[in-house]
């Protein structure tokens, strides 16, 4: 992950605004995609990430506001003369021509000779590893070929920004893994702006160097990933990325950066001031991940915090084990995640257990 | 009883009522004899000659193709534009506009003749093939319509989109991608309006002005027994040319679902 702080910016919203008569898709979107930078829209259905994208693309007119591109506001510039290209999640390959035809559409209008041409398609086939499938028919290729093709027909342009609308939700899971890796690996190679846009929490994770979550029209978030993961700034954001438990606290004092709180279950503990987003007016919630809880076994010596526990459920993944722990003889139940190493048997329901945890994992919602 | 029987022979009898009258129409046309009836009598083509001598005719002929013609090439035009319309835009009235069109499938073609009638000659316009191409593609373009609005359907907006993407126009974009993915429902609105044009009688009867057409040339000759034997080749002729048109339309139809790589559901033949 690259450092985006010094690069130039590529893409500005500037309080955009839409309306589908009288729904409200976007509402208010400010924010800048860097150059060079691996950008994504996550959200859920319906939040608005898809018109996003569609209005760096030229295929929504805004209601207000202005989406600037390269410097330039795109304000009635029309989609066929901006700088930007998409793959579509049908991935609109034309069933009508053959795979070079396809990938070299849009160079109509170069003036380049045709053999010059042909060999900027097959050097785009080439980058996607479709090499030689020129002449095969499009409706004849596989889902993931097919994203290939799409990929290649976008990136022979040379766009300034490669915009990605849910291009791997059509595949099954092991080719989406192997997408990803080869899409971050193509964002490395040409070096341009990718905006995509995807549901998948995971998907974002993996690929960003930057991340835009969004809910119900409005960016809640936008963080690098590990930021996103660690530092949430709203219970919503933390529910969406990953798992996350929470647990109701009580806030005792709350001064010089200092926050402390009784988190039920847990304790007393006392919190830095970057551990606690805004306040929005909600009910105190501390909230831990899995993975910063730890089950103490026989022999084990603790260099955090450690609190009991009973397991009430265990769910074994393969490389890992969840369990679900009631907290400090409460009802309070965390989730905590175990990898499955040699010399850590699987624990029964109903064992009682330690549970360590670590006070700088917390983050506080209020 | 074998099972099934009922029904396999409810289809022999439906496929025999339905082409009977179809294979009789060639077997006279062909037999050696002024009047329509068994046994037969030779072989022979006279009426065929004497069809193809008959000046009348070949005027009914003539006129029937420009009518037929013309009026499938504005009903198929005038379709995609008001098919396109419907399946990509939203305006006020919409609904109302569109279910106007399709009306003329339900109102009695007498009715729509007389008032098409009643209308032209109040307006002082001279009855000729034009005014019968006028009530024409009026009766063609519920059918246009209906089978255009389903092309127009099927296509995947974001294929249109793309093309804006990579630099094309509105236009180019119509030329290059939506037309050739439509086309085969467009030659199926070309040759279903041609189809319900030639052999469309009352109108043509009605605003004709005395010029005929081949439905009406044939009702007429039809009332003397001397010229039923070439109106029979006529019609073998009419026969066979409507089995080569559908076969034609098909096989492009069916390569154009090919090309699109879609699954054959089944075309209109």
């Amino acid at each position: 992950m690259t450092t985006s702080d010094e690069k130039p910016v590529m893409i500005e919203f500037r309080d955009v605004h839409k309306y589908y008569g009288d729904y409200h898709a976007l509402r208010g979107i400010n924010g800048t995609i860097k150059a060079g930078e691996f950008f994504s829209l996550l959200g859920p259905s319906g939040c608005g990430k898809t018109t996003l994208l569609r209005t760096i693309a030229g295929f929504e007119d805004l209601s207000s506001g202005v989406v600037m591109i390269d410097g330039k506001s795109m304000q009635d510039v029309p989609a066929n003369v901006r700088p930007t290209n998409m793959v579509f999640q049908s991935y609109a390959i034309f069933p009508h021509m053959s795979v070079a035809e396809n990938v070299g559409f849009g160079l109509r209008r170069d003036p380049r000779s045709k053999a010059e041409k042909a060999a900027a398609v097959e050097e785009a086939l080439e980058m996607v590893g479709l090499k030689g499938y020129g002449n095969r028919a499009a409706h004849a290729l596989s889902g993931g070929q097919r994203q290939r093709v799409a990929l290649a027909r976008a990136l022979i342009l040379k766009p300034k920004v490669l915009l990605l609308d849910e291009p791997l939700s059509a595949l099954d899971k092991k080719m989406r893994e192997h997408m990803q890796v080869e899409l971050i690996r193509l964002q490395r190679q040409v070096g341009i702006t990718f905006v995509l846009v995807t549901h998948d929490q995971e998907e974002a994770l993996v690929m960003s160097d930057r991340i835009a979550v969004m809910f119900e029209g409005e960016i809640a978030q936008l963080a690098d990933p590990e930021t996103l993961y660690r530092r949430p700034n709203s219970k919503k954001v933390a529910d969406f990325i990953g798992t996350m438990n929470f647990v109701p606290a009580e806030i005792l004092s709350d001064e010089s950066g200092k926050i402390e709180v009784e988190a039920k279950g847990l304790g007393r503990v006392t919190l830095d001031a970057s551990q606690a987003p805004p306040a929005r007016g909600e009910a105190p919630v501390i909230g831990l991940r899995p993975e910063t809880l730890t089950l103490l076994y026989p022999g084990q010596v603790p260099n955090d915090q450690v609190v009991d526990g009973v397991i009430d459920e265990v769910i074994y993944f393969g490389d890992m084990t969840y369990y679900d722990v009631y907290l400090g003889g409460t009802d309070v139940e965390v989730r905590l995640s175990m990898r499955n190493v040699p010399g850590r048997p699987i624990m029964d329901v109903g064992s009682k257990v330690q549970v360590a945890w670590s006070p700088e994992a917390l983050v506080l919602f209020r | 009883m074998k099972k099934g029987l009922g029904l396999r022979s409810y289809t022999i009898f439906y496929l025999i009522v339905l082409y009977a009258p179809i294979i009789i129409l060639p077997m006279f046309a062909f037999n050696n004899a002024t009047t329509v009836a068994f046994p037969l009598q030779g072989f022979t083509t006279q009426w065929f000659s004497e069809m193809l001598a008959n000046t009348n005719l070949r005027k009914a002929l003539v006129n029937s193709l420009i009518v037929s013609l013309s009026s499938a090439t504005l009903a198929t035009v005038l379709g995609i534009l008001a098919a396109r319309s419907a399946v990509r835009y939203s305006w006020p009235g919409k609904g109302l506009v569109m279910g106007s069109i399709m009306v003329p499938l339900v109102l009695p073609e007498m009715i729509v003749a007389m008032s098409l009638l009643v209308l032209l000659l109040a307006m002082g316009i001279k009855l000729s093939l034009f005014t019968i191409i006028l009530g024409h593609v009026l009766m063609c373009m519920p059918f246009a319509v209906a089978i255009l609005t389903s092309a127009f359907q099927t296509l995947d907006k974001s294929l249109e989109e793309a093309a804006l993407d990579l630099g094309e126009n509105a236009w180019s974009t119509f030329r290059l991608i939506v037309l050739p993915l439509v086309m085969p429902g467009i030659m199926a609105s070309f040759l279903i309006t041609f189809t319900i044009s030639i052999d469309e009688f009352i109108i043509a009867n009605f605003l004709g002005g005395g010029e005929p057409v081949l439905s009406v040339f044939i009702f007429t000759a039809f009332r003397f027994p001397a010229t039923v034997p070439p109106v029979l080749a006529l019609g073998t002729m009419l026969v066979a040319f409507s089995i080569i048109l559908l076969t034609i339309a098909e096989y492009f139809r069916r390569r154009g679902v090919a090309k699109a790589g879609g699954k054959d559901s089944g075309g209109f033949l």
